[in-house]
């Protein structure tokens, strides 16, 4: 078991994202080599691999910011592989980005009360003051609230503490009210100290939420997993549910056993 | 620049204080009218780059190519359809406008780089063209002679220029209130998230090529409206509208005044003018050595070192940075 790559999981119901035979080729290189994956509804997904297995490739893929060689990708059914970036994330899905992607200049409630605004369609409004737009201010601050980020949603993203920055790029990601939320190693570089959080939040997300979680954090993955996919050199190595990968000698050999033994 | 974002109640009294200044210049020095006019004039035009430059991130050597466009078209507008000056004002805008829209799809296309070089290929083409069809605008010799109707049938355009000095602020003034609220909304913070991270602002949904032809679009109205005005309130329109040192000296007044906070193209004009005027005063031929003096200290000194009152005031007053002590 838990070796082809074409084999959809057991789960009820069609998949929310899928991508079919999956290729993106940079020269010589093939950074995604023939991925089928399917993330189903709810789902706790997680996408591990070594370094350099492909994984943020792929992500990019499927976010468009990257276009793929050959293949195709579906969101909810419908073909997306050639949707621009933008309307993917109006279609719901929304990621977080393994380096912080923030806007500096403005603070996390200018910045969350933004998400929010362009999801609910009013973000080519030019003539109504964001900051005046009581309905969005409010939820935007319940949100930062919630995300313990109340105490600093009034400074300017620049200058918050890394952890903080962290949280704030799963607050943008959420205010986005995300269908399928694409999470793209949340812990990478948090200080133990500021882990819980974070921690926290992923535990607290929406049931109804899909979440594809890309991490190397090994504990975190089974922990928050119901669902995993192992990618090794651009290709599915193997699929199943947490216990199935973690008795898995071959995974064990190309990925656990490595700086975990 | 956000350092010098306004918010806050206080800062509400310094931006009266501001216009209030204006007017009162206006008001006291008629005499000076010809000068609070070009300082108005390059005030709006500045203003129109810094939607495009501080808020839009594209850095044009180009933006002649609109102030000139609504330059020609106020004063075309006045000679072959109407000398009404608020019908030609907003022909002038209307049409920069459909420039500006027409030439953000080749501008927005490529890097940064590719960007300043179509900026600065549109300038240099709408200037030969206005050279080369000197049948319509007069070439070398510019336009002569336009005449403008008063203002409301009411209000005429004197000698003096103390209408035309009214006139123009009064523009200014108005488009100022429009780019105000333009940047506050979701669009114009939009625009910001854009500049700060364009990957991020993907991908929360904002197409980003949309919403820099719109700010490039609006950023060229403004330019065409600096050049009606400077049409209407002059009586005559030549090729320099169009010329490549035109772009260059609002880019320089804007970076003089900073960018991304609106306030920088208006603080930029003055100083830019009232600098021309008086080193071309005291040293005719090389007041250019000066300005470029004054640039490179700035540069190396540092906007808000030089200005620190102003600039360090105005970020100690808002209320967002208390946070950060």
């Amino acid at each position: 078991m838990t070796t082809t790559a074409q084999t959809p999981p057991a789960a009820g119901g069609a998949p929310v994202l899928q991508t079919r035979h999956l290729v993106k080729r940079f020269g010589g290189i093939v950074a995604t080599n023939d991925v089928s994956l399917a993330v189903m509804p709810g789902a706790r997904h997680a996408l591990i691999g070594p370094n350099g297995a492909g994984k943020t490739t792929l992500v990019n893929q499927l976010t468009g910011v990257l276009a793929p060689t050959s293949g195709q990708i579906e969101l909810e059914g419908a073909d997306i592989t050639r949707l621009p970036a933008h309307q993917r994330a109006r279609r719901g899905l929304m990621r977080t980005f393994q380096i912080n992607q923030l806007f500096n200049t403005l603070t996390p409630l200018e910045t969350v009360a933004l998400v929010i605004s362009q999801r609910d369609g009013l973000g080519g409004r030019w003539w109504r003051a964001l900051d005046r737009d009581a309905a969005r201010r409010d939820e935007a601050a319940e949100l930062l609230r919630s995300l313990h980020l109340g105490d600093v949603m009034d400074h300017d993203t620049a200058v918050l503490p890394y952890g903080k920055r962290r949280l704030l790029e799963i607050a943008v990601a959420l205010a986005g009210k995300p269908r399928v939320l694409l999470l793209d190693e949340p812990m990478a570089g948090v200080p133990a100290g500021q882990s819980r959080e974070i921690l926290d939040t992923l535990a607290a997300l929406p049931a109804d939420v899909t979440v594809l979680l890309i991490e190397h954090d090994m504990d975190l993955v089974f922990r928050f997993a119901t669902r995993m996919s192992v990618l090794v050199n651009g290709a599915m190595f193997a699929e199943g549910d947490p216990d199935e990968i973690a008795r898995d000698e071959r995974v064990k050999n190309v990925y656990l056993g490595r700086g975990h033994g | 620049m956000s350092a010098v974002k306004m918010s806050g109640s206080r800062v509400r009294v310094a931006e009266f204080l501001f216009w209030l200044l204006a007017v009162a210049v206006m008001w006291g020095f008629p005499q000076y009218a010809a000068l609070w006019t070009e300082i108005a004039i390059l005030a709006l035009f500045a203003l129109s780059l810094d939607l495009i430059l501080g808020y839009g991130g594209i850095v044009s050597l180009g933006h002649a190519a609109f102030f000139g466009f609504g330059a020609y078209a106020a004063g075309l507008f006045a000679i072959h359809v109407s000398p009404d000056p608020l019908l030609g004002l907003v022909v002038a805008t209307a049409g920069a406008a459909l420039l500006g829209l027409l030439s953000s799809v080749i501008v927005l296309r490529g890097s940064d780089l590719t960007r300043l070089m179509v900026t600065l290929a549109v300038g240099l083409i709408l200037f030969e063209l206005a050279n080369r069809f000197s049948g319509l605008t007069g070439g070398a010799d510019g336009l002569p002679g336009i005449f403008i109707d008063p203002i409301f049938g009411r209000f005429e355009f004197d000698l003096a220029g103390v209408t035309g000095g009214w006139y123009a602020l009064i523009v200014l003034f108005l488009l100022f209130v429009v780019a105000r609220r333009l940047t506050r909304s979701p669009f114009g913070v939009g625009l910001e998230a854009i500049r700060d991270n364009r990957l991020r602002a993907t991908a929360i949904g904002i197409p980003v090529n949309q919403r820099l032809a719109a700010v490039y679009t609006i950023g060229a109205a403004f330019a065409g409206a600096a050049g009606a005005l400077l049409t209407q309130t002059t009586g005559f329109a030549s090729l320099d509208v169009l010329s490549f040192e035109r772009s260059a000296d609002v880019l320089l007044a804007l970076v003089l005044g900073g960018t991304g906070y609106l306030y920088g193209g208006l603080v930029g004009a003055v100083i830019f003018v009232l600098m021309h005027d008086l080193l071309s005063a005291w040293t005719p031929h090389y007041w250019l050595f000066w300005m470029g003096f004054a640039l490179v200290v700035i540069v190396l000194v540092g906007r808000e070192r030089l200005y620190g009152g102003v600039a360090g005031a105005l970020a100690r007053l808002s209320p967002r940075r208390g946070g950060r002590g």
